[in-house]
This record gives C-alpha cells, structure tokens and sequence, in this order.
C-alpha cells in the first residue's frame, strides 16, 4: 500500500519515458495498458503540462513526525495483555489520515501534523473491550481505524488533543465467525476488508453485494460507523438494510440486541445509535449480515443519451418501475467525450457509434448510463428489456455490453488518477449528496456553475473541471457524486483555496434542497453543518448520548458533533 | 422600556458617527463612476429609417437557452405543476370542475401573453425612428452599459427595471434595444393599454404582455401570471422588462417600489431553478416631459384620461413641439445571487415542493424589499439631471414666485447649486457655457417660465375667474416645476431631512438632532425612497456630506453649523419645507375641519378645499401643497403611524382619527420646536415611538400618562 496516496504501491498511472501514459501493475483489467487519450485529456482540460512536475516526497522522514505522547501506564497494562503494538512513526503516519486532498496533499508535501502516538492491533473482540477498559482507566483517547479510506477527516487526530491518542486498528478482526443457511446470515469481525469478505463468502456460495467504489481497501466496522452504500444497493440495499446485529464496545460497556430477528419494535432502534457514530461512541467488532446466494446471471449494458436531462428523466422513470427495485443497479456518467476518451477503447467504441449511428447527438452534451443486472437468468433478460425500452423512450440508445462494463472498471481506477493529477499541480476530490428527484437537475447545474464561478473569483488560471454523475436512485430521490479538479500552478496557497471552493460548493448544495452526505459522512470536515442538518433539538439528542456513553471523551476523534 | 431602547440607539450612533469619515470615504459620491453617453438618434439622421428598420436582428441570447416559440410557451404554463396545483386547490374550494378551471386559464394566458413579432418590432423601429426624430434633440445611451446587459443576458437571465416617467418609456426602451441588436425584453404591461384596441395588439406583437391591474383574491389568475413570468425567466426566453414603481410617476420622484413582480421574478433563484438572476436598473430621463401638464392637472384633480387610440392621436400635437433630449443609463447589473449572500436561507425552500406557492415568510420579504429600494436608489442615482432641474428648484424658492429672480441672480445661484449638486453625487449634465446653458433651458420651458426686464419667473396666467379656480389654474405651472425639481430630491433630501433637524432642535447635541432626524425620516417614509431600516445608514450618509462640504463641524457631542455653512443648511431646509408645510396642513385638517363622518373618498376632495382656503387667506406659501400626491403620501404616513384609522363598513371606508395623535405630530414637524426638550411631555413619549419605529401610544394610555 502507498504511505502518500491510493492503493496498491504497485497501481499507478504514469507517463513512460515516450511520454505515453500506463497504468502499471497486474491487479486491474487496465494494468499494463497505455492510455495515449489521458495526455491529451490533462493538457486539454487542466491545462497541464509534462514539463512541469510537483513529485512527491519519496519515502517518509520520521524526524518529521512529532514524538510519541506515551502514556506509560497504559503502555505497561497493553504489554500485559499480550495484544500487539506500535509506536513506531511509519505506523503512527499511514494510521493518522484518510484520503481528503488536504490530507494526501501535505503528505506528497512531507508535511505531518498530529499523528496518533501508538497503534494497537486487537485480534478479537475480547481484545477490544481490555484496551477500552484500560482507556478508560487511564484516560487514553482511542481512534478506531479500518481500512483508512475516509473522507470526511474522520481520521485526522484533533490537534487540541493532549492526551496520549491510540489507534486502535481492526485490520487483525478479520475472521468470518459463522455462515448461517437457514437464515441466510454471516457473523463477520469488524476488520475484515470488502474485498475478502466477498471473496470468503464467494468460496461458500455467497455473497453480500455490499460493493462502495472503496471495497477493495474499507471495511465493514468502517461501513457500520459510517452508513456506507453500495453500488449494488439497488438490489441487495445499503448497510442499514444488511445489518441484523451489531456489537460494539463503548466505554460504558458492550452494546447488542438480544436476538436476531429481522425486525423489531422495542423503541427507536439502537442500531442507528451506532451506525453513523463514526467512531465517536465505541468500536464495532462483530456484525451479522444478510447474505445471498450467489447471482446466476449477470449481465452488463450501457445506454447513450443525447443529453443529462433525458438521461435523468430516463433514471427518474426506471426507478419507479419494478426492474429498478429488483436487479438492475444503475450508473450513469455525465463525462464530456474527452473524459471518457481517458481510456481509449471506450472512446473508440462510443466514437464509431455516435458517428455512425447516432448523429444527432451533440458530443459535448452526450451522456452515457452504465448498467448492471444480476439475478436468475430468466428475469434479467426480462428487466433488461424493460429498461431498454424505457430508455428508448427518453432517446437513450443501447450502447453494449463492452461499455457498460468499463464504466465499473473506471470506478475502481479514478481514484489512482488523482495522484496521477497531483504530480502534474492538477488537484481533484469527489463529493457526493443525495438529493429529491425534482431537484436533480437543478442541482448538478447550479452547483457545477458554483464551482466554475469560485474558481474563477478567486484568481484559477485554467478553468476547473466540474462534472456530476448520478450514482444510486431512490423511490423518492438520487445520490449525485460531483467531481472537481483544477490546475493549481501560479497559486500559492492552492489547499485553502482548494478548501473554499468545496465549501462553496457544499453550502451550494445545502441551498438547493442536497443533503449534507449520502454515504461518506460528516467526519470533522462537514460537521460545521450538523446542527442545521438534524436541527438544534437533533443534535441535543446525539450530544446526550454521547455524554451518557462516553462521558471522558475516550472515543475522542471529535467527528460528528 | 422606552429609554433603555433610546440609550442603546445613542451607543449605537454615537459609534456610527466616528466610523463614519472612514467607512464612507469609499463612497464618496464624488467619486462615483459613471458611463460617457452616446447620441444614437444621430446615426438616424445621417441614415435610411427604412434600412435601419429591416437591418439584420440577431441578439446574443441566454446561453442556456433552448428556443421556444409563444404557443409552446403558453401550453409550458398551462401544463405546468404549479398550475396544475393551483387548479386542484381551487377546485376543490370552489366545487367547480378542473375542466372548467383549466379553460378559464387558457383564457387567462390568452388575454395576457405576449406575441412578440420581429415584423411589429421593425414597423415600430422605422416609425418611432420619426417621431423621436421630430421631438427629441438626442437620444443618449451608455453603451458601456449596453455591452454589460448583453453579457448579462448571455450569463443569466435578466431582468429589465426601467424608471416609469412616460407613456414612452417602455417603446423606447424596445427601441434602443434593437437598435444596440440586444434581445427584446417581454415587458409587463398594464390591461389599460389593450383598452386601445389596434395599438393594444400592436403593442403585445412588440413583446407586451398585459396584467390585470388588480387581482387580489383571484388565485387562478396568480398562478398562470406568476408561471407565465417564471417560465420565461427560467428557460431565459427572453429579458423580462417591468416597471418597479407600478406606475407612471406623475411627479417625477421615484415611488415606493411595488414587490409583486419582483417577488415572482426572484423566486427561481431563491428555489434554485437558475443559478443566479441579473437585475438591470435603467434610468430614463427626460430633459421635457412629454405629459408634464396633463401631470400637473391630474394632482389637481383632474382625472387621468382613459388610455384610447383616439387620445393617442390627440396628442399628435405634442408632436409639433421640442422636448430636448432623453438619457438612458443602463445601470450595473445586480445578481440576486450576490444580494441574497447571507442573507435569505435557500434551504427553507426544501420542505415543500417547489410547485405549491406559499407566501414568502419574514426574511424573503425584507430581503426582497430591501431589493427593491436598491434598485429604485439604483435607477435614482444614475437619473441625468438637466440644468432645468436646478433652475427650477431655484426658482421655486424665490420670495416671491410672481415677481421671480434677476436673471443675474438665478445665474449665480445655478453655478452655486451645480457645484453643490455635484458634490453630492447628483449626475449633472451641464453642457458648457453657464450664461449658454440657462438660456437654452429657458426657451425650451417657454411654456412654464418667462423671461422679461431681466426677471425669470414662472409662467403663472390668471383668468377672470373664481378666487379657488385661479389658485387652481395657477398651481398648473407651479407643480409642472415642481416635478422637475423633484428629480433632484434624491440627491438633496438626506441632508435636507438633517438639515431640517438641525433647525428644529432643540439643541445641537447630536442625540438630539438624530431623533428629530430620525422622527422626520420616519414621517416622510412615503414621499420619498428611504429604505426601511436604513435611517442610521442615512443619518451617516446625510452626516457625511454636510461635514465633506463643510457644512456641519461635528464633535464628540455636539453638531454646530459652521459660519459658511448657512447658505447650504438654509437652501436645504427650505427644499423639504414645502413638504413639512403640506404635511402640517394636512394635520390641521384632520384635526380641525375633519367630521367624524369622513370617508376615505371624501379626504380628497375636502383636503384641497381646506388647502385652497389656506392660500387664499395666505396662511399657507406654496401651493404645490394642493398636489394630491402630496396630500395621499401624508395621508398615508399618518395611517402607518397609527394617527388615523381606516373603519370599514358596507359600503364605505370611513376615518377614525385620533386627534392627539395628529396634533402632537403636527406639533413637531416644526411649529413649536421648544416641546421636543420638554422630556416629561407627551410628544417626546410619542415622537421616541415614531422615530423608534414602535407603534404610538393608545389614547388612552397617553391620557393616563397625562
């Protein structure tokens, strides 16, 4: 794994020494391939050039990083239990950020703030409950840590703390506990990461269709703490909807339900306490999810639209139809052909085929939705035919299989691009909302056109890149994913001015009837909003349970309130 | 309760006042900037009309704009969710079937749209080209600002705010822009108009649409109106053009904005329908205003002439005279986006959908009023005044109005008022020479001013007639002057509602003034644009000006006139004096002549009976008091203050007035200026409440205080 940017150390975009750009490695479809598009695509779009470069800091300076705070009681009382720890800087630094551009971007700079001053690796939930007792006793600020794929600066340590702060890693909680056929449920640790839970649950004939654009590095305690969604929600729903039971390890005690079933009226249900805590009540370390056999069908597909709106509407009808709710998963991608031409073999596939058939369409406006149907052969056929149609009727036009399954391969691989983006001054982040049907367009215009206007007004060379997809769809509503990019060169505080914009660009969103997040959460980066969001009397009610909880604060990363 | 609000006020002015040099020095009116002109009538001499009025049209237009024609525009309205709403609601109210409803709409839009025609349009270019050839010297436009209206209307879209002094103003408004090839705006026209039936049409093919001037209760009707206008502004069909102050101004000041349209127009950004909205003030001035005496007879009483075709033809005799020149200012560009900035909450228009009209609450109303007085503020400070302007100011404030000014003198003082005009941000057009300057004002007057045995004076005829008629007759040229000097009240009338203070106080401690500023503001909130809310603002700005220009020496305490600053202070005085006047008589009217029987209709006429028998017997100076403007903003003002009270019955309005109320106001617009001191009277108790907004004592009450 990188220590300054995402994934794998091997995964990476870059330009070889002809100047071609190659994605290097063997883990993705893309691995090993050249990508003459994305030279073009950067220098045409951002403005940016080979020649100049901003590299990043090799490899970490530990003088950088400030002393350990070591609580040495604690420390004795850890040594005592046997579970395995660390204070060694590399440990403190990779556990000490999510993946915010701020936060990769001091990295590559070398810049290290608060960092935690020990790092725990508990290895099951016994473990978990004798580091929180001893917390407790010796007033130790935890931070549990998952897979580190934040991106809300929930794992930033607040730099008012002074306590001695302990990450507390699950990564060792990894085991799946029980598979339960006749209820079609798995009892899984907390630590263990999306992509080998799939894969356990495959070997066995499962599966959870659990799949956020993170899964191949979050976990599922990271999931629960956070109402993490998935792309494949549509059909087997979001984390809320999986969860049967959870347990979590709070300075008061454990918190679970009695028994397992699938639905209960005793009160409001505890398990909205926890999901959604993002870690500022305990540590969840088991879960019990539903699980599914695994699909016999699946098949992908692709639609091409003549512009966003009918794209939309499109969308807005498929969801109000059973197809929608029992299979299909929905993508879509408002990418300007230069975009997509990224990578080359969805540019040529879709160039041949606007040109040849479809010349009406204008480029510039041209959208294009990428599908997914899972489930017995029979009705996939049969809801595929259904969304086709509908489709037709917007001016959508088929646009293939091939397509359809490389907009989920870019999914993957976007987030390697940034980094690609950074060595070349551009800067970029994601962000998402979930917003009521009605108000999609307006949304994704107006907070678009924001973003190009702060940009602007505050003195951007290059016009930004500022486009929107939309990622998910409701009965009552979507969740729309904005990305945002510019060139930063000529700018001497590029981060600040980075973070105005995305602040603009959030109070935009507030403005046009958005919600503050749909599935990344509020961390410390959109907390500022929390009490407009859930109302005075709404944020009373969190604070209370936090001070009945955890009344010393030991759950102290001060996300959320 | 009343004095600790009265301490907190004090704290907060007194910390006003020493920011104030500092803060305001960006705002030097001096220093504002503004666009050179332009003659476009000049080309029009030198070219074919003919040519000109077949010239290729092709506007730049809102960038987001998918064209659509005024059939599809018509059924967008009738199909769209808010009417559809509406239409349940009222069903279901009303018991009358949805069919029913929705071909009464269909009506609706087809009374009122527009069917703007780039043919109507030409024909109107080649003969407006004429006739504005014939009347009008010039034609001046800021092309500067043309240039910024049509990067406007490419970015978002636009909304027109033109000044209202003329029939003209919206034909010329059209004009200009297709002569500068900027989209034609679609403007909202008053159903008046379609009573003159060809011209009616003509005027919707040129892109008018006509509204209903009254339509209160009448939901349908709101609701296809108010769609029709957001529809167009949405898909940024074309400029929307509308007239803030509702109506002609008859007396050239600007008149308290109407928030109606403006509501409707703001509402698709406050519900995030379109990014963002660009106001444009526009200020149309004219040198000679073609209705000045139909104007001056109308405040008279004499009503306004029903809009016919026939009447237009009539007034072909206007055609034979010379009416000088027209600037137009387009003013900056206002975003709504930029205003709203933290001050309207957008996320309260979340919870409903969007489609179901609800009425604004609390802070969208201020925000949107507050737009308004910008706007209006906005038009009034890029208005171009003419010398005549300043001439007539001058000569209404001579002794004696009969026997006039020594042209030498009227000289001198113009050259003075000019200098003074300007440092207070007035947007002078001086062209050249003084001595050249005056005489051409005064030939193009004739009608209103002479000029004999070296006197200027006005044009006062008199007839062998009753005593009242000829006050009547007599009072015509006198308002027709009178609306000319009003186009430079804006400038004046901040340091002229101070100076007033300062000559009505009781002393020169700054509380003092500020209170009886404050209380003056306050009363005169109808007759003048003073923005709500804004009077420690205006105090500063008045404050500033008088200090800049060495008028008013300011201390920590006290506020002193300074020894040259006596000519100033008087000239401003005697600018609002007619007005303080006007208001005191309107007092003793209702205090001395009133029945209790009084009618709301009856008020009119039998205030101008009191006001003749006041200039006849000589206690009254001007007779500009008998405009029936005047007379309906004091009326007013003593409603908001709470003095009078409507009574509704049946069939009538009638008064309810409470004398104490009235008297004690009457009292401190000047007669008596000793009570203001008098802290343990009742006036003091009753003018605190004025000033601070507070609603003024019951009788009651102030007999028990008694």
């Amino acid at each position: 794994m990188k220590w300054n940017g995402w994934g794998y150390s091997d995964s990476r975009f870059l330009f070889n020494k002809k100047g071609q750009a190659e994605f290097t490695g063997k883990r993705y479809r893309l691995s090993g391939m050249i990508i003459p598009g994305l030279k073009d695509w950067m220098e045409g779009t951002f403005g940016a050039s080979l020649q100049h470069k901003a590299p990043a800091t090799p490899i970490l300076n530990s003088t950088a990083v400030q002393p350990a705070t070591i609580n040495e009681a604690f420390v004795e009382e850890v040594k005592a239990t046997t579970i395995p720890f660390s204070v060694e800087a590399e440990d403190r630094v990779f556990r000490a950020h999510g993946h915010c551009l701020h936060e990769i971007f001091a990295l590559r700079e070398g810049k290290i703030g608060r960092v935690p001053d020990m790092v725990v690796w508990p290895s099951c939930h016994s473990d978990v409950v004798k580091i929180v007792e001893l917390a407790s006793k010796h007033n130790v600020c935890l931070i549990p840590y998952g897979g580190g794929t934040s991106v809300s600066s929930a794992l930033e340590c607040p730099p008012e703390e002074t306590r001695s702060i302990v990450s507390l890693d699950t990564s060792q909680m990894n085991r799946i506990l029980w598979i339960d056929e006749k209820n079609l449920t798995a009892h899984v640790e907390a630590g263990i990461v999306g992509q080998d839970l799939e894969r356990l649950l495959n070997e066995s004939g499962y599966c959870t269709g659990h799949e956020p654009d993170s899964m191949e590095f979050s976990s599922l305690g990271g999931w629960v703490a956070t109402r993490a969604s998935g792309m494949k929600k549509n059909i087997y729903g979001n984390i809320e909807d999986l969860v049967v039971h959870v347990k979590m390890v709070t300075p008061r005690g454990v918190i679970e339900k009695s028994c397992q079933g699938p639905r209960m009226s005793t009160g409001p249900d505890v398990h909205h306490f926890i999901m959604g805590s993002e870690g500022t009540l305990g540590v969840v370390t088991e879960v019990t999810l539903k699980i599914r056999p695994m699909p016999e069908y699946q098949k992908y597909g692709s639609v091409v639209f003549p512009n966003f709106e009918q794209g939309v509407a499109c969308l807005r009808e498929v969801a109000k139809q059973v197809c929608a709710k029992s299979l299909s998963c929905f993508f879509w991608h408002a990418l300007k052909p230069q975009v997509s031409s990224i990578f080359t073999s969805f540019l040529d596939g879709l160039k041949k085929f606007y040109i040849t058939k479809f010349k009406g369409f204008d480029p510039n406006r041209l959208c294009v939705a990428t599908l997914l149907f899972e489930g017995d052969r029979e009705k996939v056929l049969q809801h595929e035919k259904q969304v086709y149609d509908i489709a037709a009727k917007f001016g959508g036009l088929a646009a293939g299989e091939d397509n359809g399954q490389r907009g989920y391969m870019l999914t993957f691989v976007i987030a390697y691009l940034r980094d690609l983006g950074m060595e070349y001054y551009v800067i970029g982040e994601s962000f998402e909302t979930s917003v009521p049907w009605d108000r999609v367009l307006d949304i994704c215009r107006n907070v678009k056109a924001r973003i190009i206007r702060e940009c602007k007004d505050k003195g951007v060379q290059f016009p930004p890149l500022s486009t929107c997809r939309v990622t998910q769809t409701y009965d009552a509503g979507a969740c729309v994913y904005f990305y945002f990019a510019f060139n930063y060169r000529g700018l001497s505080d590029p981060i600040h001015m980075f973070e105005q914009v995305e602040h603009a660009a959030r109070e935009e969103i507030l403005a046009n009837g958005g919600s503050l997040s749909h599935h990344h959460g509020v961390g410390k980066l959109r907390k500022e909003w929390m009490r407009e969001t859930v109302s005075d009397v709404g944020l009373g009610m969190l604070k209370s349970v936090k001070d009945y909880v955890d009344p010393n604060n030991i759950f102290g990363n001060r996300n959320l309130l | 309760m009343c004095t600790s609000k009265y301490t907190s006020n004090l704290v907060f002015v007194a910390n006003h006042i020493s920011a104030v040099s500092s803060f305001l020095q960006h705002t030097d009116p001096m220093l504002k900037k503004r666009d050179e002109f332009e003659d476009m009538l000049e080309e029009r001499r030198n070219s074919s009309d003919f040519r000109y009025a077949l010239k290729c049209y092709t506007p730049v237009v809102y960038k987001n704009l998918t064209p659509c024609d005024a059939n599809s525009l018509k059924s967008m309205v009738l199909q769209s969710d808010q009417l559809h709403y509406v239409i349940s609601q009222v069903s279901k109210e009303t018991g009358r079937t949805r069919e029913d409803l929705q071909e009464e709409a269909s009506g609706i839009i087809e009374e009122m749209a527009h069917r703007l025609q780039l043919s109507t349009v030409r024909f109107f270019a080649f003969a407006l080209c004429k006739v504005f050839k014939t009347l009008f010297k010039s034609i001046c436009v800021n092309e500067d600002g043309i240039q910024r209206l049509q990067q406007a209307i490419h970015e978002h879209p636009v909304v027109l705010l033109p000044s209202h002094r003329s029939y003209m103003d919206f034909l010329l408004m059209s004009y200009i822009l297709y002569t500068y090839d900027i989209a034609l705006p679609v403007i909202a026209a008053g159903m008046d108009f379609m009573g003159m039936k060809v011209v009616g049409e003509m005027l919707r093919m040129s892109g008018a649409f006509f509204i209903r001037r009254s339509f209160g209760g009448d939901k349908l009707y709101w609701a296809v109106f108010s769609e029709y206008v957001k529809t167009i502004l949405k898909n940024g069909l074309a400029p929307v053009e509308f007239f803030l102050e509702g109506t002609r101004s008859r007396t050239s000041k600007s008149l308290t904005p109407k928030l109606g349209l403006l509501n409707i127009a703001i509402d698709p950004f406050l519900k995030g329908e379109v990014f963002d909205i660009s106001l444009v003030p526009v200020s149309i001035s004219y040198e000679r205003i073609l209705e000045e005496s139909l104007y001056a007879r109308e405040m008279l009483g004499v009503p306004k002439p029903k809009e016919s075709t026939s009447g237009l033809f009539k007034a072909r005799k206007v055609l034979s005279e010379d009416y000088g020149s027209i600037h137009v200012y387009f003013g900056q560009p206002v975003s709504v986006r930029q205003l709203a900035e933290g001050r309207v909450n957008r996320c309260q228009f979340s919870l409903t959908p969007r489609y179901i009209p609800m009425r604004p609450n609390e802070d969208v109303q201020t925000f949107v009023n507050d737009t308004a007085y910008r706007l209006v503020r906005a038009q009034e400070e890029n208005m171009v005044l003419k010398p005549w302007v300043l001439l007539a100011t001058i000569l209404l404030q001579a002794e004696d109005l009969e026997r006039g000014i020594p042209l030498e003198e009227l000289t001198e003082q113009a050259l003075w008022l000019r200098d003074l005009c300007r440092q207070y941000g007035g947007f002078l057009h001086w062209p050249g020479m003084c001595s050249k300057v005056i005489s051409s004002s005064l030939s193009l007057h004739h009608g209103l001013v002479r000029l004999s045995e070296g006197n200027v004076y006005l044009a006062l005829s008199g007839g062998p007639v009753s005593p009242e008629e000829q006050v009547l007759s007599r009072a015509v040229p006198v308002l027709s002057c009178v609306s000319y000097r009003n186009q430079a009240l804006h400038v004046f009338v901040r340091p002229a509602l101070l100076a007033t203070a300062v000559h009505t106080s009781a002393s020169n401690n700054k509380q003092d003034i500020f209170n009886t500023f404050s209380f003056l503001r306050n009363m005169f909130c109808n007759e003048f644009i003073l923005c709500p809310n804004a009077t420690v603002q205006d105090f500063e700005e008045a404050c500033f000006l008088l200090v800049k220009t060495g008028v008013l020496q300011v201390s920590q305490q006290e506020m002193v006139v300074t020894p040259r600053g006596h000519r100033t202070m008087s000239f401003l005085s005697r600018l609002l004096l007619p007005f303080v006047q006007g208001y005191q008589v309107v007092c003793a009217f209702l205090c001395e002549k009133a029945s209790d029987t009084l009618t709301e209709k009856e008020f009119v006429q039998a205030i101008r009976k009191f006001v003749i028998k006041q200039l006849l017997s000589g206690t009254l100076r001007y007779p500009e008091v008998l405009s029936s403007d005047l007379q309906k903003n004091a009326f007013a003002a003593l409603l908001r203050l709470g003095a009078v009270h409507k009574v509704k019955s049946v069939d009538q309005t009638g008064l309810k007035i409470n004398k104490v109320t009235v008297n004690s106001l009457e009292d401190t617009l000047g007669k008596n200026p000793s009570l203001m001191s008098d802290s343990n009277s009742l006036f003091q108790k009753i003018i605190s409440n004025v000033f601070l907004g507070g609603k003024l004592p019951t009788p009651k009450a102030s007999v028990a205080r008694l």
